[in-house]
């Protein structure tokens, strides 16, 4: 029983990794109803950013460097793919997001030749090995979930208690009437990118560190399985993605304590056909009520 | 002042608002009657920026309005509460009316004007703390016409504040509309019930399929006998 222990930790930490990069999906549905599928690429990219910077430069740069480039990213794709398409249906933002998507894999694959990018020089003392309940691990295992639930606590504030937080969450509930508050919309929009990108930046360092590698499709799984998560917990909810993303984590790891590691991944998307049929809302989900 | 001139609005193929004049003087009511889809509604929300018009001029104190942004539009003075009242169903009162006040930045001034429309609709005082979503009909009325005061319009727009209200709602609403008038707001008020928006308006104008078709004073209107026989019905007298 006691071998299960890492596990459960382990969990907890990939759960709050999944979280950061669910909040990103969750807030830009909450506004634009649109699942941004270019999300988990902005993850890989920050991922990459990590790699080239931390080579080159030492940490206290090269770390917020990767929050400023992935950030800058997030801001230009709403710029660029998105907002031209405001007025248009729906449909056309979700093809949009998929080619997004794709094009920054394409971009990647130009960049790093395909090859596989070592994490050579992964941040300190994150990195460190520790020893926990007589196992082995890094210290981001345990960092990960105290820095998770720390910005969520931030940003949860900011949404309850700050003027751009009351903008966003009016601009969620009624573009139209947001906007005859005085309420520059296209702003709060871009506020949501950032917002999203910069968590989804400090998931990747967090996700890389623990990871030998980063290659162009590194982005794909977490940000499926941060999307399930979202879903599962409510998309468009903040606590929804966020218990969400920790259940999913916790579930993968106690399935490969038990020994079917092969099935982690399966049990995930299980779990988000059995939310689609059982509650499509999730957790948290908002009962739909017709804007009128 | 707001000056209306040979405005044309159209949605896809559909024209809204074929060549329209209104004038709006400071300190008046004036009210803009009609049927549905007369354009009344787009009336409303071309002045305030939601609708791009195809040509003609919207002058606001001898301004420009048409090109600029919504919340330029509303800097400038002019708010509109929308039709079907549109409150923000899962925030509380307070922070409906807060946000009303979203472009200004005189913090105290703000805190002395909720306490003004606190006054104004005592049941929201009330309900401070309650989701506006939980709301009755005519408490999410007084809300959105509370919410659009808290941004300090010079001009007041109401778009059918009477829908869906029983009758004595619908009176105290008027009267609270006349109330602030007299406290100088310029108001322009779209209305379905036209008995009730000519008693009050200084200036009415009626509206058929995106024309002005009559013009005057509320009571000259209220004695049409056009208007009589389109919009007030057999009993009115």
């Amino acid at each position: 029983m006691e071998s299960i222990l890492p596990y459960l930790i382990n969990g907890v930490s990939v759960g709050g990794q999944f979280a950061l990069i669910a909040i990103g999906y969750t807030l830009v549905y909450g506004i634009l109803r649109l699942i941004n599928f270019a999300h988990g690429d902005v993850f890989m990219v920050a991922g990459l950013v990590m790699v080239y910077t931390t080579t080159a430069m030492p940490f206290y740069i090269a770390l917020p460097l990767v929050c400023i480039a992935t950030v800058a990213l997030g801001f230009v794709i709403e710029r660029v793919a998105y907002r031209p398409l405001r007025t248009a249906p729906r449909m056309s933002l979700m093809i949009s997001a998929i080619g997004v998507s794709y094009l920054i894999q394409n971009l990647a694959f130009y960049i790093t030749g395909g090859v596989a990018q070592p994490v050579v020089n992964p941040i300190p003392w994150i990195s460190d090995n520790i020893t926990l309940f007589g196992q082995s691990t890094k210290r981001v295992t345990l960092v990960t979930p105290l820095l998770t639930i720390l910005l969520v606590a931030a940003l949860v504030y900011l949404i309850n208690h700050t003027k751009m937080g009351m903008a966003m969450r009016a601009a969620a509930r009624d573009f139209e009437t947001a906007q005859l508050m005085g309420i520059k919309i296209n702003s709060v929009i871009s506020m949501t990118f950032v917002i999203g990108s910069f968590l989804a930046a400090v998931g990747a360092m967090l996700f890389f560190t623990n990871s030998p590698s980063v290659t162009i499709t590194s982005g794909s799984m977490p940000g499926l399985k941060a999307f399930v998560a979202a879903v599962f917990g409510g998309i468009g909810s903040i606590p929804g993605a966020v218990v969400g993303a920790f259940i999913i984590g916790l579930c993968e790891e106690l399935i490969k304590g038990l020994g079917y590691t092969t099935f982690s991944d399966a049990f995930t998307f299980a779990l988000l056909i059995a939310v689609l049929c059982v509650k499509p809302t999730g957790l948290f989900g908002e009962k739909v009520t017709d804007k009128v | 002042m707001l000056k209306i001139e040979k405005l044309f609005v159209a949605y896809g193929g559909i024209q809204a608002l074929r060549g329209i004049d209104l004038e709006v003087p400071d300190g008046k009511i004036v009210t803009l009657i009609g049927a549905n889809g007369a354009g009344k509604s787009t009336t409303l929300r071309t002045i305030s920026g939601l609708v791009k018009a195809g040509s003609g001029s919207i002058q606001w104190n001898g301004k420009e309005l048409l090109g600029q942004s919504i919340d330029k539009i509303v800097e400038q003075g002019i708010a509109l509460s929308p039709e079907g009242r549109r409150v923000f169903a899962d925030m509380t009162v307070l922070e409906n009316l807060k946000i009303g006040a979203y472009l200004r930045k005189d913090k105290a001034q703000i805190e002395k004007d909720i306490q003004w429309i606190y006054e104004l609709f005592p049941r929201l005082k009330e309900r401070s703390w309650q989701l506006a979503g939980t709301l009755s009909g005519g408490e999410q009325q007084m809300l959105a016409v509370g919410r659009a005061l808290m941004s300090r319009p010079r001009l007041l727009m109401l778009d059918e504040p009477s829908l869906g209200l029983a009758p004595l709602v619908v009176q105290d609403i008027f009267k609270i509309i006349q109330q602030i008038n007299r406290q100088g707001m310029t108001v322009l008020l779209v209305e379905q019930n036209a008995n009730m928006a000519l008693k009050i308006a200084d200036l009415a104008y009626v509206m058929e399929t995106g024309r002005i078709t009559l013009q005057g004073t509320g009571r000259e209107l209220l004695a049409n006998e056009k208007v009589k026989e389109a919009y007030l019905g057999k009993h009115a007298k």
